[in-house]
């Protein structure tokens, strides 16, 4: 597997670049730790009293020993100590990653579970008013903001009908799976719904290329039957677009969907990424955004070889 | 969700019913709270953390020597007595012989000693630690007994003792350095589980020396959208809220069923102007500013009304009427011809900066300020900023005016010392000093007479106003709404919660 070898050469070097990247940007932002901790009580303290507090948030070295001390712990497998939580952040970014990746499934199987089918239908179907209805209905998805929706959800949800999902304390799918689905359904609904417009729109076109190409129509004279010809030789190379859109989409999601997660009080990565941010939680921004960084190329790795196995034509090792 | 609990009660209850036994129709069994807040705590060191949503948690697990009761009056706490020497250079309390902390250790004289050691260290980072600078030793001569000696009379520093910054912790936990990853108080709570911006678990402190606590245990949850609390509350799964936005808060009466409770609070909303910049070095610029202004219509525009109309000090011991002072009666005329005296009747331009969010009606308040001082030519430019860059640019002095939510004090002199007097922290930010108010807030800090005290600082609010460095526009409320399982919540204008001790919840 040379393209795989090649593939995790680049790993380490991509994530030194975020790391880099992340570690300036948090600290170019004005406001630091201690002003985000006292607010204008800050402006009460002596140089003394300051130097000391700097010194407990290890502000007080250059900003290339802050890096150096704390990449030489990443390397060791310690991200570092969250000051606003007081714990280790692998410990903070592992208790709220379970909530984000379950979401981020969750999402996703809504979202093939319309999206697919009702791509492929829309192609099979193109420009008669069937069609039509999909597509407007997968335009007005895309383009809804997911915050909207998840108001209307929630408004519709407890001025109507009086329920709302218990909001505020997460329960894992292990401790109660009834009530972890009762409390993920609308939000994950929420985030699948804008996710299988998408994969909508990319299937029906993607569909649609591949109905008009030779070997469709070679078979279709051949007399295959119709269902077969879609099924069978269309879909599976219609699918290399619809898995790279997933890919895409499925590693930011699992970034968090930071809107998705403060509306509906979730307490996952990516609403923990955004208090760290306010916090001004320097090693919690650092080792969350490290974190997601690595899903994200990790999941595209995983679609990369799966182009492999759709379509064998792809050989990803080159010659 | 304390789910089996609700069964046990209610079979409790049916049983009683069937028995037919008097008196236990309504037993007193203590339930759990569910309580929602839109701001979690941001850390758990008494002595470090100043943010509101720190504080109100912490009052419900630490303990101060005092405390501050719903008439702002000093009350006890760990403290049942205290007393200054005649010269007002010794303060002297008597420990409550019942106060515990949670662990069920006796909360002695050492460990407020070594509490307030900490504070002033310099190491510690504590901000109160300026308000206590005039301790100069504590003495523990027995079991129950602090003296503080005093280098100079210090009226207002039991106020500051009341205030959870100077909250008592176990010696033992200073020396293990624990501070700040565990709690261990001496309140009527315990935490006893923390997942920062999801929820709190609170459970009853069975050592609390304040008597019995009303409820079995408080579960927060940390709901970011106030809306979403409204929902939560209208949907009972959650019986008590604490609510910012005035504007989610008028919506809570629409509802049967749940309550709004209203408390004025210290806090008060304020334009500061700065000036050593531009046309507001000219005093009468800034009380053409001053007279432009109509309070009580940003008030209405921006707050809903919600609020009222406050001069300098906010404390009802010391606030005088706002009509008194300058140009409370805005008077557009009056702002015009004091522009053209300083010589900017064509108007100047300046901007005015504001956080997001912070508090909630920051925006609308530039907007409605923008348009009155447009009235006069001033031609004014809004920037929005987060809170911690608000913060960064405020604590420099870095800008011409600025919409602040600031906090209050029961008393006046730890309220204003950091800016109007000549070496307070904030005379930076404040941008104005004058010997008259260095000397008025000397005057009101060692002045033991309450009558006189009073006289002193009404004397200073006029001053202020009359030269105008800040335009102090109203104070609001804070809001709580409960639905009607819960009863006795007393409300504190501090915004504390403390009174969450006493309540209870029926089923």
């Amino acid at each position: 597997m040379n393209y795989l070898t090649r593939r995790l050469v680049t790993f380490p070097v991509v994530m030194l670049g975020v790391s880099v990247l992340v570690f300036v940007s948090i600290r170019l932002v004005p406001g630091d730790a201690i002003t985000a901790m006292l607010g204008t009580e800050a402006g009460l303290l002596t140089p003394a009293q300051r130097a000391s507090l700097e010194t407990y948030f290890g502000m007080d070295q250059s900003w290339f020993g802050q890096y150096w001390h704390w990449l030489g712990g990443v390397l060791h497998g310690n991200l570092g100590i969250s000051v606003t939580y007081g714990r280790p952040v692998m410990e903070v970014i592992l208790r709220v990653f379970p909530l984000t990746l379950e979401l981020a499934l969750l999402s996703m199987v809504v979202a093939l579970a319309v999206g697919l089918p009702a791509g492929i239908y829309a192609a099979t179907h193109a420009e008669k008013p069937s069609d039509l209805i999909v597509r407007i209905v997968a335009m007005v998805g895309q383009s809804t903001p997911s915050f909207v929706v998840a108001l209307l959800a929630i408004y519709a949800l407890s001025v109507w009908f009086g329920v709302l999902p218990a909001m505020g304390t997460f329960t894992p799918l292990w401790q109660d799976p009834l009530k972890n689905l009762a409390q993920m359904i609308l939000p994950a609904l929420t985030l699948g719904f804008a996710f299988a417009a998408a994969v909508t729109r990319i299937s029906r076109s993607a569909m649609l290329d591949i109905l008009s190409d030779d070997y469709i129509r070679t078979a279709r004279a051949k007399g295959v039957p119709a269902r077969s010809v879609i099924w069978h030789h269309a879909l599976p190379n219609a699918l290399i677009p619809v898995v790279t859109v997933s890919g895409v989409e499925f590693g930011y999601l699992l970034g968090g969907a930071v809107i998705v997660e403060q509306v509906f009080a979730l307490p996952g990565l990516g609403r923990t990424v955004l208090e760290a941010i306010l916090q001004r939680d320097y090693a919690l921004v650092q080792g969350s955004v490290l974190f997601i960084a690595f899903n994200f190329m990790i999941v595209n790795l995983l679609v990369d070889l799966a182009y492999a196995a759709l379509d064998p034509r792809i050989r990803l090792g080159g010659k | 969700m304390g789910r089996p609990r609700f069964k046990n009660l209610v079979s409790a209850v049916a049983v009683a019913a069937a028995l037919g036994v008097a008196g236990a129709a309504v037993p007193a069994a203590a339930a759990t709270l569910n309580m929602a807040w839109s701001q979690d705590a941001t850390g758990l060191d008494p002595h470090k953390q100043t943010a509101f949503s720190s504080l109100r948690l912490l009052e419900l697990v630490y303990e101060p020597l005092v405390r501050t009761d719903s008439e702002l009056n000093i009350a006890p706490a760990i403290a049942t007595s205290w007393e200054f020497s005649e010269d007002g250079r010794t303060l002297t309390f008597k420990l409550d012989p019942d106060a515990k902390f949670s662990n069920g250790d006796k909360v002695m004289p050492a460990d407020v000693k070594a509490s307030f050691e900490r504070i002033l260290n310099e190491e510690t980072g504590a901000s109160a630690r300026a308000n206590f600078l005039s301790i100069e030793s504590i003495d523990t001569p027995d079991d129950g007994t602090v003296v503080f000696n005093l280098s100079q009379p210090d009226v207002p520093l039991l106020t500051a003792m009341s205030s959870i910054n100077a909250a008592i912790v176990p010696a033992s936990a200073i020396e293990a350095g624990t501070i700040g990853t565990e709690t261990l108080g001496s309140g009527p709570f315990v935490l006893t589980s923390w997942e920062p911006n999801s929820r709190e678990v609170l459970a009853a402190n069975a050592n609390w020396a304040g008597g019995e606590v009303g409820v079995d245990g408080i579960n927060i949850s940390v709901l970011p959208d106030e809306t979403a609390i409204l929902a939560a509350l209208r949907t009972n799964q959650v019986d008590f809220a604490l609510i910012n936005d005035p504007l989610v808060a008028t919506l809570v009466p629409n509802n049967p069923g749940l309550t709004l409770t209203r408390e004025p609070v210290l806090n008060y909303h304020v334009l500061q102007l700065n000036a050593d910049r531009g046309a507001m070095t000219e005093k009468k610029v800034r009380q053409a500013i001053s007279c432009a202004i109509d309070r009580q219509d940003v008030l209405d525009a921006a707050l809903l009304g919600e609020g009222k109309v406050t001069g300098p000090l906010t404390m009802p011991a010391y606030a005088t009427d706002p009509s008194e002072l300058f140009c409370y009666t805005p008077d557009l005329e009056k702002a015009k011809a004091l522009m053209a005296e300083a010589g900017y009747e064509d108007g100047f331009s300046a901007k005015v900066m504001a956080a997001t969010g912070e508090p909630p009606t920051a925006a609308a308040e530039a907007q409605v300020i923008q348009s009155q001082l447009g009235e006069i030519g001033i031609d004014l430019e809004i920037e929005m900023m987060e809170l911690n860059v608000y913060i960064d640019r405020w604590l420099k002095g870095d800008f011409d005016m600025a919409v602040a939510l600031n906090g209050g004090r029961t008393d006046p002199y730890t309220m204003y010392n950091r800016y109007w007097t000549k070496d307070g922290n904030l005379a930076h930010v404040a941008h104005y000093g004058d010997d008259t108010l260095d000397s008025l807030m000397q005057d009101g800090r060692v002045e033991t007479d309450p009558a006189k005290r009073k006289e002193i600082f009404a004397e200073f609010s006029r001053h202020i106003t009359e030269v105008s460095p800040w335009i102090w526009l109203y104070t609001g409320y804070s809001y709580t709404a409960a639905n009607d399982k819960v009863s006795g919540f007393e409300a504190n204008p501090t915004g504390s919660l403390f009174g969450l001790s006493a309540v209870t919840v029926s089923e």
